[in-house]
């Protein structure tokens, strides 16, 4: 069947089957394999992507289910050259081990800032709970969450002033 | 004790390995890279004998070594190692390393790692030998090339070259100031010498990017999505693999239709011998094609899950006679009646899975007669031997490429996904992607071994440890000594025929063998009435270990405030693979939930490289450890996995995790060790005795509390 699809600010006609999922679709069809295969059981996160702004199993999710949305991918996520915030932190921080996970955090990290752009510890823990870091980086990865959310606040105090 | 790392990988990998020539194939290479300075033996041929005489033979690294470095005429350093890098930030702290004793900014190092025509043969990334002997091995080849430059300096001007110095890529005239490139030097030349004897290596306490706290040299490409690991690659023409799986371990095609899957069109359906496979244009289709193939399987009956510890005790194969599987002193016998106290327990560890995030993978292309495989493995020249022998082809006509990995722990060390792919690939006739599923992963990859440990000990009424009587039943031999000073002792592994498959897991045994006898420590402690890590004391004569207790015990707080109801405290400590480590934790039990809250952490293995690689490896062994210690189990039936899914095997995630608190012991005195596997070790016997000291329940097997608290002592 064929699909639109608006990635990261670009639109894409595919032509899978109904049953594939937005992840098999982003990394086979559309070479942005960013977006990471851990369990393709909605139970890791790594896969996860924006669309219309909130964070998605791309994995658990239905081609057919995201034609016509907003989806980001970690390759969309930084503007031009710079790195999003939370890409920063991560990398300030280095918040990964083997980084396979990485792609997954900062999706989910960067839908919570957009939500709650100044969460409690406890906010970050529940948000990102469904995102596995095998390499056990999560102490650093909730460091670097609230440092990308107090670099964002530093921001807009300076856009605001 | 002599360190015998490969043991436990020759005991429980079932792959057979042969006997091989390495031959350096690197001329083409070299060209694309330039003339320069090339370091390395004479010699292009290295000949090596890897394991294939079994357990007792001790496979060495090639001493006589080929190239491991080239410096380009744009100054650019490009090293050569067989190691890999699965997360442990090797990449990195190899890199620092070089650029150390070459004098160069760490910006100028460039790795080519884990490809088998480039890189010189190793026999693979385990047991924490990275640090201590590749890192020395290209420290010499570096302060070889370094020398090399100043004497080619030293000539070119005429002056001695003791007034000479290597800085910054440079070669410097002290007097006179002036300076010449390494590009510069090299510049048309294309010079092979050899390591010095004695190479000039630069000493720790002069490391000036060498145990400075470094961060992933290619961090960038790992939070923008960049790097490509081998399950993103994308070849040509490339198609999907899936591959059918057995109804169960062991089991036998009895009969196989693959007449409908092969009807889809796009599809290839193989079958040779018992192996089955099939190939599409897409996932979805080959999944399709998998549904299509009708099979039936003739399965063995096979031990489960509930008779495990008793089989593995019953099926025991007589324990070797070598000094690490056996040590006997003095006499347990005699000492047995003069002990003021005796204690006998057993303690059993589950069978785990490693479960990476990046499920095996491999990427497999058959080029007029060569094959190229890309895959995640610890082993890639291994992986060459397997590919090797299952397609009869020479050597030369495999070449095994490692990208930087998904994470291994000790999981990776086999290629059955790159053979499996190789043969999609070579009945497509295309190249061929395979991506292991994770319920794949987690039933056909092979396990931390399972295991039963029995202790019987004696003390003296002062707190003396008199004898010390142990048997490992099939879980392992590493850190199966203890570092507790005991006159008399009788030790022993017994390697039991396993119900699943068992192979290498971050720390081996050392992590079973440490939660055994620092539960067991700590029994003894209480039974004595003594505090735990006083007692530990008394019975320790190493500084080094005593340190790391003291250490970790320090920044604990132990010994200031006592457990309360509900909130214990627990200490436990060890030696394995040249790291002293001591760990002491802080648990909250509040009904029947477990929470680990606090971890501290000590952790010695001589000159720190990267302090702040080696923090965040110690914090994820934690964090890893403490699955194992909590909740990780596999659970079988009659060969088949029963939780064969991240929602039914649980893993640690962001809400299980502790405050993690790391002291690192930095002993420039002392050469660097690796740190990637034995801080996983402290963390399951310290939460175990941290959760006696908070309800009174000693916990004797691991996983500790898949269910939360049970309401009786185990
Ligand atoms: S791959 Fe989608 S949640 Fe694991
Ligand atoms: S860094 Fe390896 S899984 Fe998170």
């Amino acid at each position: 069947m064929a699909f639109t699809l608006l990635v990261n600010g670009v639109e894409h006609k595919v032509e899978v089957a109904s049953e594939a999922s937005l992840l098999n679709v982003l990394r086979d069809d559309l070479g942005l394999t960013g977006a990471k295969y851990g369990c393709g059981e909605g139970q890791c996160g790594a896969c996860t992507v924006l669309v219309d702004g909130s964070p998605v199993r791309s994995c658990r999710m239905q081609i057919g289910a995201a034609a016509g949305k907003k989806i980001t991918t970690i390759e969309g996520l930084a503007a031009d050259s710079s790195l999003h915030p939370v890409q920063q932190a991560f990398l300030e921080l280095e918040a990964f081990q083997c980084g396979y996970c990485t792609p997954g955090m900062v999706m989910s990290a960067a839908a919570l800032l957009r939500r709650i752009p100044q969460p409690r510890r406890e906010q970050i823990i529940t948000h990102m709970n469904g995102n596995v870091c095998r390499c056990g980086a999560y102490l650093r990865i909730i460091e670097a969450v609230q440092h990308a959310a107090s670099s964002g606040k530093r921001t807009t105090h300076a856009a605001a002033s | 004790m002599r360190p015998r790392p490969d043991t436990e990988v020759q005991q429980h990998d079932a792959i057979e390995r042969l006997h091989h020539t390495f031959e350096v194939h690197r001329r083409d290479f070299f060209k694309l890279l330039g003339a320069g300075l090339l370091v390395g033996t004479a010699s292009i041929h290295v000949s090596t004998q890897e394991s294939g005489a079994g357990r007792r033979s001790r496979p060495e690294m090639p001493e006589n070594l080929d190239s491991w470095l080239h410096i380009g005429e744009n100054g650019q350093v490009t090293v050569f190692t067989g190691k890999v890098e699965v997360g442990q930030n090797v990449r990195t702290s190899l890199a620092q390393q070089v650029a150390e004793e070459l004098r160069v900014p760490l910006a100028s190092v460039q790795m080519v790692m884990g490809d088998t025509e480039l890189t010189p043969y190793d026999m693979g990334t385990f047991g924490s030998r990275t640090t201590p002997q590749m890192g020395m091995q290209l420290r010499k080849a570096a302060a070889s090339a370094r020398a090399t430059l100043v004497k080619m300096a030293a000539e070119k001007w005429q002056v001695p070259e003791s007034d000479l110095l290597a800085q910054d890529g440079r070669v410097r005239e002290a007097k006179s100031g002036r300076a010449i490139s390494y590009a510069e030097l090299t510049q048309g030349q294309r010079l092979t010498k050899t390591i010095f004897e004695q190479p000039p290596v630069t000493g720790p306490e002069h490391w000036k990017i060498a145990g400075q706290p470094m961060s992933k040299i290619n961090g960038r490409d790992f939070v923008t999505g960049a790097h490509k690991y081998t399950s993103d690659i994308s070849l040509d023409g490339m198609l999907h693999g899936r591959v059918v799986r057995p109804s169960a371990f062991h089991a036998k095609l009895a009969s196989c239709d693959t007449a409908q899957a092969g009807k889809i069109p796009g599809v290839t359906a193989v079958r040779d011998g018992d192996f089955l496979g099939v190939v599409a244009p897409d996932k979805i289709t080959a999944e399709r094609a998998l549904a299509a193939t009708r099979v039936q399987w003739d399965a063995p009956p096979q031990p489960s899950e509930r008779e495990l510890f008793s089989y593995l005790k019953t099926h025991t194969s007589e324990p070797e006679e070598s000094e690490r599987d056996q040590h006997v002193a003095g006499s347990v016998e005699q000492a047995r009646p003069q002990a003021a106290k005796a204690l006998r327990q057993t303690y059993t560890v589950a069978y785990i899975a490693h479960t990476p995030l990046e499920p095996r993978a491999a990427a497999a292309e058959w080029k007029d007669g060569k094959l190229t495989v890309w895959t995640g493995t610890q082993r890639p020249f291994a992986v060459r031997d397997e590919l090797m022998s299952a397609f009869h082809i020479p050597r030369d006509s495999v070449r095994v490429i490692v990208p930087d990995t998904g994470s291994a722990y000790g999981g990776k060390h086999t290629g059955e996904v790159a053979v499996e792919a190789a043969r999609l690939a070579k009945a497509a006739a295309k190249p061929v992607k395979l991506v292991w599923t994770r319920e794949e992963e987690f039933t056909w990859a092979y396990f931390r071994p399972a295991g039963v440990i029995d202790i019987s000990s004696g003390v003296k009424a002062d707190g003396a440890l008199l004898f010390w009587e142990y048997d490992n039943y099939n879980s392992g031999p590493a850190a199966i000594r203890t570092p507790y000073e005991v006159p008399n002792q009788r030790i022993a592994f017994h390697p039991s025929d396993t119900p699943l498959r068992q192979g290498s897991y971050r720390s081996l045994a050392a992590a079973a063998n440490h939660f055994a006898r620092e539960s067991h420590m700590d029994e003894l402690a209480h039974e004595l009435k003594l505090d735990p890590l006083e007692f530990r004391l008394r019975n320790l004569k190493d500084e080094r270990l005593r340190a790391v207790f003291q250490g970790a015990a320090d920044k604990f707080g132990w010994g200031k405030r006592a457990g309360s109801p509900g909130r214990g405290l627990g200490i436990a400590g060890g030696f394995e693979k040249g790291g002293y480590v001591a760990t002491c934790a802080e648990v909250a039990v509040n009904h029947e939930e477990v929470k680990v809250v606090r971890v501290v952490e000590a952790f010695d293995c001589g000159a720190v490289v990267n302090p702040q690689g080696l923090k965040n490896q110690i914090s994820g062994a934690v964090v890893q450890g403490l699955g194992g210690a909590l909740f990780e189990a596999i659970h079988f039936e009659n060969g088949r996995i029963l939780n064969p899914h991240l929602a039914e095997y649980r893993v640690p995630r962001f809400s299980d995790v502790p405050e993690i608190e790391v002291v690192l012991i930095d002993r420039k005195d002392q050469p660097s060790m690796g740190a990637g596997e034995t801080p996983l070790t402290g963390i399951a016997p310290a939460v175990a005795n941290a959760m006696f000291s908070a309800v009174g329940i000693r916990l004797r097997s691991l996983p500790l509390v898949p269910q939360g608290l049970p309401t009786r002592a185990a």
